[in-house]
């Protein structure tokens, strides 16, 4: 057993959070978010440069072949600087091709997404599906040469960013059922493709999906027909994992930024910090926050390691628990102990309190993940 | 970064669980299991049967009889302790007059005074607090007056525990009343209870329990040579003693035990539509934050000991450990009375036996529930922890 990173994962870390700190500071993440497209290409490209995008795939799709821990660092840096490129989007995405795919699907699309040049985003959600993700109702029926989708997907993050969708359908049996989904890439520009698009509670890219008819090749499948759901159930573990170590670092910044407007702001005569009241919160703060480290640890580790889906599934889950509850204390706390000027558009903690909140109950809010952790608890 | 025990730390963990499993005496396992009274016979008997195999005291170097683990090993030994349902091993000994004396105490002291604490022939009891010195520690009245080659003793400790049974009690005393500082005023003695002018009173907790103390000293002779460090250094020692104290206050193994004791006992426990507690989502809910709690505390107090590495000293942030160990404590006990619903009402008095069809478990969970309050006030309060972190980590 040890904490220590590799060689490989000090220097990731070091050049994503010195890129980071040079280049997208509280300022320039404002320009990016203002832009019509809400995101950078040049960022993006940096970090793709950098490597970030090539960690978590397989070598033969001309990537590093790492996993959840290797990430680790450079996603606590992107929560840190509450980066809006789709990174975690684009990622999730290309798991299910990297982990599903054909050779030829691997080759020409994760390869793309390792060098920079695609982005992807993975379109799932539908209404009334709240957090089950075997809820899919969207259909996809044979063609003479291929296949024809029709159904709306709900707030699709990156959508609007992405070169290729990856979409998740019912080609048997009706929504809910673990049998009968299967996924299929979709140009964003195909004929009877629209989209609405939207600002994410934190400044990120979203829309909602429509497909009309929509005529796909037989080579836009990705795996095995109607096998899909362990498959996208394995994304969504891994990709929470990765969102635990970014919200670890996004807390990290709420803190130290608390923490310092608590030296230094006056009220009383005194530092609002010498007040026990707020120093208790803020400790507690403080120590919420190592322990939702503590299992973004555990959630990587065991996503790396363990061949189990069930115990994977189980121990994912409790990590989501825990950084749902430190994101809801961390980011409500903040925002108390800024005092108004807390809530101000024009300070930083605001945003990160709006990214917190939106990763409580991505891939599954607490209650989500209380129910599904007894369910497999044994 | 790797969560996983590597082979040798497996070969090690297993080595340790067949060990106790033939050694931890049934008798004694049972009566922990079910929230027995441990009195001074069997504390001393677990102690000694320890000693014998080499391994009463983790924390030793090996010249004193220390196993030459290393903190992970002692870790896996403590977990497996908790999880085999020992009984706790009395620290005041073994862990800390021992830490102090190998730390701060004379060659002659060592000698003295280690074997008798590693072979359970001597009892060491604490004597810090005082009716008006609980949280403010340092303003202690306690007085030790030099005369001659002896200190004369006079003054009142309170809530010393196992006092009872304490053969000897290191104590933290004022030997000047005018130092400016009144932390350098402080220093560390080491008593034989059997010295005339000590008196000891019980003080009963809610439970019913005797536990605690009152210890009186009233001219009470103390030679010279039982002064451990310099004069007027006692509160060094007493601030090096707290870093170690802390970082046993964590109890994994016990809260793992306490855990799966829960998740077992409340599976049983049935509705009248024949629903078990564990598919009550409200009581289940509560249960998975406590289990979820429980096993990031574990991360975290694996990376303190990870930190630890190479001697370095814990920082203050240890005291996190205290405050979320404690809770998760309280919150089992608490979530354990809940599971029996009505039937955990009766309440049996420590030492007393309950009338009626009551199991003995279920028979000890409100007098337990009751005990555990405790936690969160003995050995700094968890504001006293929360004050630690704010000033000494945060720099508030």
């Amino acid at each position: 057993m040890n904490f220590e990173l590799s060689e490989e994962q000090r220097l990731m870390a070091e050049s994503v959070g010195r890129f980071l700190s040079d280049h997208y500071d509280f300022e320039q993440r404002k320009q990016i978010i203002r832009s019509d497209a809400g995101a950078s290409t040049a960022v993006w490209k940096q970090l793709a440069d950098m490597g970030v995008l090539s960690i978590p795939f397989s070598e033969a799709a001309g990537g590093f072949g790492g996993g959840a821990t290797d990430m680790m660092s450079a996603m606590q840096s992107i929560g840190q600087s509450l980066v809006v490129e789709p990174v975690l989007a684009t990622v999730l995405a290309a798991r299910l091709i990297d982990r599903a795919g054909s050779a030829a699907q691997k080759t020409e699309i994760v390869s793309a997404v390792v060098d920079g040049s695609r982005k992807l985003a993975f379109a799932h959600l539908e209404d009334s599906a709240r957090y089950r993700v075997s809820h899919v109702a969207l259909s996809a029926t044979r063609a003479a040469d291929g296949w024809i989708l029709n159904g709306l997907k709900r707030v699709v993050v990156g959508a609007t960013l992405a070169d290729l969708l990856v979409v998740s359908a019912r080609t048997s049996g009706k929504a809910g059922d673990a049998q009968g989904i299967s996924l299929f890439v979709v140009a964003p520009g195909a004929k009877g493709v629209s989209m609405t698009g939207y600002r994410t509670l934190d400044n990120q890219r979203g829309a909602d999906v429509r497909l009309d008819s929509v005529k796909v090749g037989a080579d836009a499948l990705v795996g095995t027909e109607g096998a899909a759901l362990p498959v996208i159930e394995e994304a969504f573990d891994f990709a929470t994992a990765l969102l635990c170590s970014e919200a670890v670092g996004a807390m990290q910044f709420a803190n130290d930024t608390t923490l310092e407007y608590l030296k230094t702001r006056k009220q009383f005569g005194a530092p609002i910090g010498s007040f026990q009241a707020l120093q208790h919160r803020m400790v507690e703060m403080f120590v919420s926050t190592e322990q939702a480290r503590s299992m973004s640890y555990l959630a990587a580790s065991k996503v790396d390691t363990t061949t189990d889906p069930l115990e994977r599934a189980r121990i994912i889950s409790a990590a989501k628990i825990k950084i749902a509850d430190a994101c809801r204390q961390v980011s409500q706390e903040s925002i108390q102990l800024h005092g108004g000027m807390g809530m101000t558009e024009e300070m930083k903690v605001s945003h990160t309190f709006r990214r917190l909140t939106m990763i409580a109950q991505q891939f599954g809010d607490v209650d989500a993940h209380l129910e599904r952790f007894a369910a497999l608890d044994h | 970064m790797d969560l996983n025990y590597s082979p040798e730390e497996l070969a090690f963990r297993d080595q340790v669980r067949g060990w106790l499993k033939a050694n931890l005496p049934e008798d004694l396992r049972r009566k922990n299991a079910d929230g027995g009274h441990l009195g001074k016979e069997d504390l001393l008997r677990w102690h000694k049967i320890l000693a014998k195999q080499g391994w009463v005291a983790p924390a030793w170097p090996k010249e004193w009889g220390g196993p030459d683990w290393n903190a992970t090993q002692r870790y896996i030994f403590e977990e497996e302790c908790g999880l085999a349902g020992t009984p706790q091993i009395v620290a005041f000994g073994v862990v800390m007059c021992a830490q102090v004396l190998l730390k701060f105490g004379s060659d002659e002291q060592k000698k003295r005074h280690l074997p008798g604490i590693y072979n359970g022939d001597v009892f060491w009891v604490q004597g810090y607090s005082e009716p008006g010195s609980g949280s403010d520690l340092a303003s202690l009245k306690t007085r030790a007056d030099r005369k001659g080659d002896k200190y004369i003793v006079n003054g009142q400790k309170i809530w010393t525990s196992l006092g009872q049974y304490g053969d000897w009690i290191f104590c933290l005393v004022r030997t000047n009343f005018d130092t400016k500082i009144r932390q350098e005023g402080i220093s560390f003695l080491l008593i034989d209870m059997k010295t005339p002018g000590i008196t000891v009173r019980p003080l009963i907790l809610m439970d019913g329990g005797h536990e605690v103390n009152e210890v009186f000293f009233d001219n009470v002779e103390v030679p010279v040579e039982n002064l451990v460090h310099e004069e007027g250094k006692g509160w060094t020692v007493a601030k090096y003693l707290l870093g170690h104290e802390r970082l046993n206050t964590g109890r994994i193994g016990a809260s793992k035990r306490e855990l799966a004791r829960l998740k077992a006992f409340a599976a049983k426990q049935l509705d009248a539509d024949g629903r078990s507690m564990m598919d009550d989502p409200r009581f289940r809910d509560k249960l998975t934050r406590v289990e979820v709690e429980l096993m990031a505390l574990e991360i975290t107090n694996l990376r303190f000991l990870d930190a630890m590495r190479g001697g370095r000293p814990p920082g203050a942030d240890v005291s996190m450990l205290k405050i979320r160990g404690t809770e998760i404590q309280q919150a089992l006990t608490e979530l354990m009375m809940q599971a029996a619903g009505p039937m955990a009402v009766p309440f049996k008095a420590v030492g007393e036996s309950l009338a009626g069809e009551f199991d003995a478990l279920t028979a000890s969970l409100a007098a337990r529930y009751a005990n555990y309050r405790k936690t969160s006030i003995y050995a700094g309060s968890n504001e006293i922890q929360r004050n630690i972190i704010a000033k000494a980590t945060l720099g508030l």
